[in-house]
């Protein structure tokens, strides 16, 4: 990670109006999406929307091609290319021929894009961005930091304070004054342009149309008054069908601002006539630059169903701590990274990849349907390909890979550790040689690993069997979790057996780009465990989980080792997380819980991969609750903790705050005991109460059920 | 839906984006609104307080002469008189009850101009053409024949500062709009 890039981190992190704004709109957001949505079918939507812009990007040189036959029969100028040189040379000309001395702009982020504001100053021509969020940026010198809101990271008093240059008088913070002196600015910028340059939202193909949908009315002037309108589109923007319009305008604005629909949607359909009664000339830019070689790789073609509407970025939790500049490019957040990649270079996106925690959030939120984390990964990947591991890393899966040498470095390291214990906690586990902890405490490595403590436990010899997946954490640090479950199992009526040489499920690889390195975990794990017969695998930490019953299929698959494939789904088939298969033993009545006792509040912390990818969140409440326990809900108790594995070594500057946010959160609710189902977040959550001197105890939720379950 | 629930609707969803909503029967009792509201907002013959009036099916059958006494409405627009008028005065031809918004074919220039440049806009609907939403309205609008189809919801509005939110950026700060029931609806 590049020494810039740490520190644009950090400022952004210690700016206290960025993450004050940012924190407060993305908890508004939440709240307001929701109601904005209240009454529509998100998923059905979400579902028709990537399917009319999958079935777009499928063939976008012909709906291109139709677009431009449509709409040059109405009387447009369509051009189209490739090149962004080409585009500016293009605006150029026409600019030149009409004697164009002034352009109004409203928002583009194509334009940004190609750097399309100096080009034109540089060649003579003003340029007066009218989206007071851009041209407060454009006064400031800036780029947007928010696809949506470019100016989200500035403060009142800097606007004031840009304002009372430009106007040449000293203007006070109050923001609707400041709204009017833009529009008193920017109306005579209006009314004297030759040409308005604009953007699409959605491009009609067969109808020749482009759709513009905007909040403030600039794009209504930029396309009305001048005598030139320029419409620079992504090919992206392209649909077939003038029907599709509708869902993407039920969509866009709900899930940009929470509005049931922005204060202005303009339809243009060939040029109209100006108001000294001369034809307006309208040309429209279909620009490619790199979006059709994106639409034909597999794992990148779904990025075009993105119809930039910001959500993803309003959900993450990196993003509403550091905003949008540290992304270095126009294009912010999740989606800008892999926009980054593709448009300016994947080498650009080495640093910023980084910052996606995995979380998932976006997922759940994206009305493309996209997903963001997956193609993240895939940057990841195809990075470590080009440029190879990082040596340190290399070194680490290196050891990860030789189960052998790495089980014996973790118990040497559990002895190597003891000098620092204080109680339960090390300042340094050397887990992933790391020595990186602000804010949280790490676990001292156990000094009786599970594998060791199992052998302990005498299993009755039963003709149903569980094989228990330990994964690293519980195996190594919190084995007291393992044996809880075991004893959970046995009282179920199930034998539990320990395959000895399962080893790590490969996420700390996987998350990493390391590839090759996760196949050969998968690929050992999966014939550990498939060895003997029997009725489950069952593991209590959600990314193991998800990598026995996700990953494995998909690492395997990305690589080509189709080979191991009936394998891993078959094992994909039994595996179940802890609280799902605890919940099913319940209902079939083979394990049940003490009655009467009343235990007091629990609050329960969502992990990332139990939530979004494997869907359990009701099952371990109902659990606690049957148990005993009155669950409190915290505020966003479905948020990221800021673990994300290595992330949070990688990233302690970033991984802190959330864990601070979460701290708090859980404080909030009053309840003595805070419960999740995942070991990483245990270790996170537990090291932040451990510095931060609480009271709060934090269990994985076999440990409260365990001594709560009937004879 | 039925027409008066759809028209409660409607203006719930235009109330709630900051439109103001009023409805009248006749077209004597529309004007007779118009006029002092004309009067309140400041409307006289100077520079910057014109109301323009775009053209529409609202004033056939009206005695315009009787309306150009009132100092500084006019009919004739202009770039240069719109941008001096305080208000602009147009009918939209349908209302969509679900999001509170206008719809109308804005080709003509004028119909642009009277309701983007002035600080005020009263849109004037047939109270007969409200309808459910966006998927109504599409099987009514054709581009290959409308070139410039605008949606109008509430005022223009931003909020790029601070996220708060601020009426009036570069359209009007006002959205008047007004259901009159004796124009002709073309709901069908």
């Amino acid at each position: 990670m590049k020494k810039e890039f740490k520190a644009s981190i950090i400022k952004a992190v210690n700016d206290a109006n960025l993450t004050g704004a940012l924190g407060k709109f993305s908890e508004a957001y939440k709240v307001n999406r929701a109601k904005a949505y209240q009454g529509i079918d998100f998923e059905a939507l979400r579902t028709a929307i990537a399917g009319i812009k999958s079935n777009a990007a499928d063939d976008l040189d012909a709906l291109a091609e139709n677009f431009k036959k449509n709409a040059e029969a109405l009387g447009a100028k369509v051009f189209r290319t490739r090149d962004p040189q080409q585009v500016k040379q293009y605006i150029l000309k026409v600019a030149r021929e009409g004697g164009v001395k002034s352009v109004v702009k409203s928002k583009s982020m194509a334009t940004e894009e190609i750097h399309l504001n100096p080009f034109l100053l540089e060649n003579g021509i003003s340029v007066a961005e009218t989206d007071l969020g851009e041209w407060i940026i454009q006064l400031a010198g800036q780029t947007p930091s928010h696809m949506v809101m470019p100016a989200i990271h500035m403060t009142k008093e800097e606007v004031a304070d840009l304002f009372s240059k430009e106007v040449d008088e000293r203007l006070s913070s109050d923001i609707p004054r400041l709204v009017k002196v833009a529009r008193n600015e920017l109306r005579p910028k209006f009314l004297a342009a030759d040409m308005g340059i604009s953007g699409a939202n959605i491009a009609v193909a067969e109808t020749g149309s482009i759709v513009l949908v905007t909040n403030e009315g600039n794009a209504r002037l930029v396309t009305t008054l001048p005598r030139i309108h320029i419409a620079l589109v992504g090919v992206e923007k392209l649909v077939e069908q003038f029907e599709s319009v509708i869902p993407i305008l039920e969509a866009l604005p709900r899930s940009a601002t929470a509005q049931l629909l922005t204060s202005y949607v303009s339809i243009i359909s060939g040029p109209t006539q100006n108001d000294d009664g001369t034809p307006k000339e309208l040309h429209i830019i279909l620009m490619d630059n790199r979006r059709t070689e994106m639409a034909r790789d597999p794992k990148f073609k779904q990025a075009l169903q993105c119809i930039r509407c910001g959500s993803c970025l309003n959900v993450c939790p990196i993003f509403r701590l550091v905003g949008g500049h540290v992304f270095g490019g126009i294009y912010t957040g999740g989606i800008g990274t892999i926009l980054t990649a593709w448009f300016d270079e994947l080498q650009k996106s080495e640093d910023i990849q980084g910052l996606c925690i995995q979380c998932g959030n976006c997922t759940q939120v994206c009305p493309g349907k996209l997903n963001i984390p997956e193609m993240i990964m895939e940057i990841r990947r195809r990075l470590v390909l080009e440029k190879g591991q990082p040596l340190v890393q290399k070194a680490i899966f290196g050891v990860v890979n030789n189960r052998k040498l790495f089980h014996t470095m973790l118990r040497a390291a559990s002895l190597a550790g003891k000098p620092f214990t204080s109680g339960k906690f090390i300042r340094h586990l050397p887990l992933f040689l790391s020595d990186l902890t602000d804010g949280r405490s790490l676990p001292a490595i156990a000094v009786e690993p599970f594998r060791d403590s199992f052998r302990k436990i005498k299993q009755p010899e039963l003709g149903e069997k569980v094989a228990f997946y330990a994964g690293c954490l519980i195996d190594f640090a919190y084995p007291e979790m393992g044996v809880a479950l075991v004893k959970l199992l046995n009282k179920a009526g199930f034998e539990v057996t320990f395959p000895e040489a399962q080893t790590c499920c490969g996420a700390p690889a996987l998350y990493n780009g390391a590839y090759e390195v996760a196949a050969q975990n998968a690929v050992d794990n999966i014939q550990v465990l498939l060895e003997k017969e029997v009725t489950y695998v069952v593991s209590a930490c959600p990314t193991c989980t998800v990598g026995l019953t996700h990953e494995f299929i998909k690492t395997l698959e990305t690589l080509g080792q189709t080979q191991w494939l009936p394998q891993a789904k078959k094992l994909s088939e039994k595996t179940l997380d802890f609280s799902t298969l605890v919940k099913k033993l319940v209902d079939e009545g083979r394990l049940s819980f003490k009655e009467g006792e009343l235990l007091g509040k629990v609050t329960y912390h969502d992990s990332c991969h139990l939530k979004r990818t494997l869907n359990v969140f009701k099952e371990p409440r109902e659990l606690l609750e049957k148990a005993g326990y009155q669950v409190t809900e915290m505020f966003e108790c479905d948020m990221c903790c800021g673990m994300g594995g290595s992330y949070s070594m990688k990233l302690p500057e970033i991984s802190a705050p959330i864990l601070r946010n979460k701290l708090k959160n859980i404080k909030d609710t009053g309840a003595p005991i805070v419960a999740m189902d995942c070991p990483g977040c245990v270790m996170q959550i537990r090291g932040g109460f451990d510095q931060d001197d609480s009271q709060v105890k934090v269990q994985h939720t076999v440990q409260l059920l365990v001594d709560r379950l009937k004879d | 839906m039925e027409a008066e629930n759809m028209y409660e609707i409607f203006k719930a969803r235009a109330e709630g984006v900051g439109a103001e909503v009023h409805r009248f029967g006749t077209r004597g009792e529309t004007v007779d609104f118009i006029l002092p509201f004309l009067r309140k907002a400041g409307v006289t013959d100077a520079p910057g307080c014109f109301a323009v009036w775009a053209d529409c099916p609202f004033l056939g059958g009206l005695d315009q002469q009787a309306l150009l006494e009132f100092p500084g409405l006019g009919f004739e627009v202009s770039r240069e008189l719109a941008a001096q008028a305080r208000v602009g005065i147009s009918q939209m031809e349908w209302a969509l009850a679900d999001t509170g918004s206008l719809v109308q074919d804005q080709s003509a220039v004028e119909q642009r101009l009277v309701s983007t440049l002035p600080s005020i806009h009263i849109a004037l609907v047939a109270a007969g053409n409200i309808l459910d939403g966006k998927s109504a309205l599409f099987a009514r609008i054709n581009p290959s024949t409308s070139r410039y189809i605008a949606f109008i919801t509430g005022p223009s509005r931003t909020a790029d500062i601070e996220r708060v939110l601020t009426i009036g950026v570069h359209g009007p700060e006002r959205l008047i709009i007004i259901f009159v029931d004796e124009l002709e609806g073309k709901k069908r």
